[in-house]
């Protein structure tokens, strides 16, 4: 039965907690999410967006509970995962052009000289061409505009080769026609059947943009159909008193892995 | 009049080839060059990194943390750069599990151990050194001075040094750019932030033949600094600012000999000059 419902899903998360000193960051969170789905997270700041993307990635270790990507644990999934990261979590400082940036997402792949970077030239252009940014090869990424950065690091992720990619506030800093440039190209790879998550702030045009929605406040408020999830009690549960609601759950309550 | 050009400019040539070649028939120049040419290259090569991931103040503070390591060589009679790379590397890894272990910022965290050490080098000169320790060699380089066995042991060390980082070239690019990004795919960003750690830490032991505790920042992140005024891509930065370095180096050790300078102080000026015209070339072609 595990098997069949994994067969199906490329990211299962069960129970899963995560506390940071005083503070729990998630809580009892549980979902799933189908192969080829384009799916939008959404809450307020501190809400735990990114710590769950973080965990889905395994970079966050989990207090409690268990993530399968793919059916396997996300402990021993790395570089199975392509993320784009937070604008301000990459070091624009770092001269490299637009070419540079997709070129290392082939790192560890391949031959040897593939696995250093020397070849993989075909791949890298094919990554490029499918976000229209091979014209901009050669331009340095911080000299980018906002949408031009994530088509960047949607090319990145395109070059890994994996199924599965996170986008972490991927609107941030980008222009709405532009945004919208970027989500035709992910609907493209979904329809490719990459399974997309994509942790957003903006409430507008959700059910134009995603196939469906996860609303998350420290617990999981609501997942499902963008037009349906949204109701009055689901919004006062993701940007009201997440106490009120989940009294019953303590910091430390998960401190046994059980 | 024209008749004599030819003539002129031959002797030209050979005084120039003479003022290059006169001063290779001494071996301690020899030795010198050899060593500066070899930081000319790893200096800008590791410089590239530290400039574009903000670790100057971490390159200050490691070549003034090696201070109590060299003096304790130098007073039971080996190489400086014996003791001082052990320390070296010891020092780069507390300061990276520190930095990453506590809540107090970097530079906070370095500006602790780096005064700590120092001070502790000082204070072990006045009790080993007394006078057989010429601290001003010790602060400023004394690259003239240096033995076969420096040469040789700077030579393996640079041969490292190439090798671990063209393996590593790309994957520390990747952590240095997009650190959680590197991660996920699965580099071992955190362990690479070590490595990088004691790969500057060998760098500068090397380079403090040259141009002393002191100055060898500015050996470390001049040429590079100066490079990537000129150049665009981080590849073309390491490779213009390794002739830079290289430049720098050995026409600091030429001007030292030809004019009686203290050798450490003649490179950094020589490289900082290139700096200077490179920050001019950039502001004329802007």
């Amino acid at each position: 039965m595990t098997n069949e419902i994994t067969k199906n899903y490329s990211i299962q998360v069960f129970d899963v907690c995560v506390e940071f000193e005083n503070t729990l960051a998630l809580d009892n969170v549980s979902f799933s999410v189908p192969k080829g789905v384009l799916t939008g997270v959404v809450g307020p700041n501190g809400g735990g967006k990114s710590t769950l993307f973080n965990s889905i990635a395994g970079l966050q270790k989990i207090t409690h509970g268990k993530i399968l990507i793919n059916g396997i644990s996300s402990k021993n999934i790395k570089g199975k995962i392509s993320y784009v990261p937070q604008r301000e979590q990459v070091n624009w400082r770092f001269p490299l052009s637009v070419k540079d940036v997709v070129s290392l997402g082939r790192i560890w792949r391949g031959n040897i000289l593939q696995k250093f970077g020397f070849s993989d030239d075909q791949i890298i252009k094919d990554s490029l061409k499918k976000v229209d940014m091979w014209q901009y090869r050669k331009d340095l990424v911080n000299n980018l505009s906002g949408g031009q950065r994530q088509r960047t690091f949607i090319a990145r992720a395109l070059a890994q080769e994996t199924e599965i990619l996170l986008l972490d506030e991927a609107f941030s800093g980008v222009d709405v026609a532009s945004q919208d440039g970027v989500i035709d190209i992910l609907r493209n790879l979904k329809n490719e059947g990459k399974t997309i998550l994509i942790a957003t702030h903006d409430l507008n045009n959700l059910s134009e943009r995603f196939d469906s929605v996860l609303c998350i406040n420290r617990h999981i408020c609501a997942h499902g159909d963008p037009e349906k999830v949204f109701t009055p009690e689901v919004l006062t549960e993701l940007y009201g008193a997440h106490g009120e609601k989940f009294a019953e759950h303590n910091i430390g309550s998960h401190n046994n892995g059980d | 009049m024209a008749k004599n050009l030819p003539n002129i400019t031959l002797e030209v040539t050979i005084m120039g080839i003479e003022l290059i070649t006169e001063p290779l028939q001494y071996s301690f120049i020899l030795r010198a060059l050899v060593i500066c040419v070899l930081v000319g290259v790893m200096c800008p090569f590791l410089g590239a990194f530290v400039i574009n991931r903000e670790m100057g103040f971490m390159g200050d503070a490691l070549a003034h943390s090696v201070l109590p390591g060299m003096v304790v060589a130098y007073s039971v009679g080996f190489s400086p750069i014996i003791g001082a790379t052990p320390n070296a590397i010891i020092v780069a890894l507390a300061i990276g599990f520190i930095v990453k272990k506590t809540k107090l910022s970097n530079d906070t965290s370095i500006g602790i151990i780096f005064s700590t050490l120092f001070s502790i080098g000082l204070i072990t000169i006045s009790f080993l050194g007394g006078t057989t320790i010429n601290v001003e060699d010790i602060l400023l380089g004394e690259v003239l001075s240096t033995t076969t066995t420096d040469v040789f042991v700077t030579t393996l060390l640079t041969i490292f040094l190439l090798i671990v980082m063209i393996i590593l070239y790309k994957p520390m690019i990747f952590t240095g750019f997009d650190f959680e990004g590197a991660k996920v795919a699965g580099i071992p960003s955190e362990k690479l932030d070590y490595l990088l750690l004691v790969l500057l830490s060998i760098v500068i032991v090397i380079t403090l033949q040259v141009i002393g505790v002191i100055l060898v920042i500015g050996m470390l992140i001049t040429p590079a600094a100066a490079s990537s005024m000129i150049a665009k891509r981080f590849p073309q930065i390491i490779i213009i600012g390794i002739a830079f370095g290289v430049f720098s180096s050995v026409l600091g050790l030429y001007l030292s000999y030809y004019f009686n300078l203290p050798s450490g102080p003649s490179i950094a000026l020589v490289s900082s000059s290139i700096f200077g015209l490179s920050l001019i070339k950039k502001w004329i072609t802007r």
